[in-house]
């Protein structure tokens, strides 16, 4: 579970990211965060997985408040929770295999374990058949599921998506997106940030649309669109 | 850390190696010449210290006795001498043994003195040597004021001027290498700033999946290890051998009586094991240095 409180985060050079965010996420939720390039967005996300620090207030993630969290305890936040990026963030010079058992390996699990936990995955993922190839051979779409397999392969309790889907064609995006519905079907809260308008109408999901740092929008079955007039 | 985890910090950091092919190369070559230098000065070091040690442990104070000094005087002369703080021991030898010894000094000359067998002008001597050779002046300066001291000879002036000369030569040396060791852990922390650089990507994704700083930190680690420990293989070979040919020349053709080398074994071997100890030194500072500001959270 996800809960902002009073969040406030102005960045060094005085750019004002957020201003005054509140919001519950449950757990189990698939929500949609929509907005403008540089309303907030990104930093909003940062916020969940401690990549960057409010100003003030409080986020509270899995009963642990992020403001409070030591640096030193990051890692084994980070743990609990899935990352996904827009460009993927695969290590080129390891293989699809390698890449996913890397978030194992950083946790010290056993191979034994990772060699189980990570076919899972690729399985779930549909790319069990590419265990051998190189991020440079793939195709964008599953380069993206190969970074997904690795978000969810120490099972977390939320995966956070950062437009997973803004390199990709429409189709391919349609692909990671139905991806993502499988693994929030089994339990896992999603947190997706999209500029993907398509996507967003046609799932009918929770959207949180953000603009000038604030939430002007919180609709449980909510369409895209983030400016005053739309709405 | 598990058995696991510790046998892929290893693996990882001699993959790195080979896949950082030339910076490998650019910071271990940064390793090897400083430790060339430093060896090499080390070894000079070493030398001159051993040298100095052998000069200051010859230092002795001869005490010429006053002629008319008899037996029993000269006896309370020594354990008076003896009483002084700092002195380690004293030698009587007597003027028949003083002229045999000026006759040897002398060599082949020295015959002409035979001539003063017949009638002896030189005096007795206590041969005194100080506990620290550094004590000497003090010590003999002490001595000068007893009874029945003729005069006092432990070569004035030369003695000092050759402790304030090794002291100089030591310190220098001691500068010159710990300068040295300063521009290499730069220019390692630099290299290695970079091949970490090229990896920021990987340091980032480590981050992400909740790798903890330590876990981050041990290939790298490993990596300045690896890398220190190659840079000072050279420089080990090149100075073996060098030392070894110049110790059998020395040996069998210079050979100074008052001057000798250090043996090869054991000097080469301590000398080698400190190379490769301040290789590894300073790779692994210099490693844990550049990768210190990637993990600020």
């Amino acid at each position: 579970m996800i809960e902002m409180q009073d969040v406030y985060k102005t960045y060094p050079n005085g750019v004002v990211a957020l201003n005054g965010i509140n919001v519950r996420i449950k757990q189990g939720e698939f929500v949609y965060v929509v907005g403008p390039s540089g309303a907030g967005k990104s930093t909003f996300i940062k916020m969940m997985y401690r990549e960057e620090k409010p100003t003030s207030g409080t986020i509270m993630v899995n009963g642990v408040n992020l403001a409070k969290l030591k640096d030193s305890k990051v890692p084994l936040l980070r743990r609990h929770i899935g990352v996904v990026f827009q460009d993927f963030k695969l290590l080129p010079k390891l293989n699809v295999y390698e890449n996913v058992a890397f978030a194992l390996e950083v946790i010290e699990e056993s191979p034994k374990v990772i060699r189980k936990k990570v076919m899972e995955v690729l399985d779930l993922v549909g790319l069990k058949h590419k265990i051998r190839s190189y991020p440079n051979e793939l195709s964008g779409g599953e380069q993206q599921r190969v970074s997904i397999a690795r978000s969810i392969v120490n099972s977390p309790k939320i995966v956070i998506a950062d437009e997973p889907t803004g390199n990709l064609d429409p189709e391919t995006s349609w692909g990671i997106v139905e991806l993502f519905e499988k693994i929030n079907d089994r339990g896992t809260t999603i947190v997706m940030a999209t500029h993907n308008k398509e996507i967003v109408n046609a799932t009918r999901r929770r959207v949180i649309a953000i603009e000038n740092g604030k939430i002007v929008r919180d609709e449980a079955k909510g369409e895209y669109g983030y400016d005053a007039s739309y709405v | 850390m598990t058995l696991h985890t510790f046998k892929r910090h290893v693996r990882e950091s001699i993959k790195s190696l080979g896949r950082n092919g030339w910076m490998t190369f650019a910071s271990a070559s940064a390793v090897t010449v400083t430790l060339l230098l430093v060896g090499v000065f080390f070894a000079v070091m070493f030398n001159i210290n051993h040298f100095a040690k052998k000069v200051e442990n010859d230092v002795e104070i001869r005490v010429h006795i006053e002629l008319t000094a008899d037996s029993r005087q000269k006896d309370a002369l020594r354990r008076q001498i003896e009483a002084i703080p700092n002195v380690k021991e004293v030698r009587y030898s007597s003027k028949d043994e003083e002229l045999k010894r000026l006759i040897k000094s002398m060599g082949d000359e020295g015959s002409s003195f035979r001539l003063f067998e017949q009638d002896n002008p030189l005096s007795d001597v206590y041969v005194v040597k100080a506990a620290h050779p550094q004590d000497t002046v003090k010590v003999a300066k002490q001595i000068e004021t007893l009874p029945f001291v003729h005069k006092v000879n432990y070569g004035q002036g030369t003695v000092e001027k050759l402790f304030d000369a090794l002291k100089v030569a030591r310190n220098v040396g001691l500068v010159l290498i710990l300068g040295l060791l300063f521009t290499a852990m730069f220019l390692i922390s630099n290299t290695i700033k970079i091949t970490i650089f090229a990896r920021r990507r990987e340091i980032e994704i480590m981050r992400l999946v909740g790798a903890t700083n330590g876990f981050i930190r041990w290939p790298f680690f490993l990596e300045g290890l690896w890398l220190g420990m190659l840079g000072a293989l050279f420089p080990i070979a090149a100075l073996s051998i060098v030392y070894y040919n110049v110790y059998q020349v020395y040996e069998q053709r210079v050979s100074l009586p008052f001057f000798e080398l250090l043996p090869f074994s054991p000097f080469m071997w301590q000398l080698s094991a400190l190379l490769l100890v301040i290789g590894a030194g300073i790779g692994i500072w210099g490693s844990v240095m550049s990768v210190r500001k990637f993990l600020k959270v």
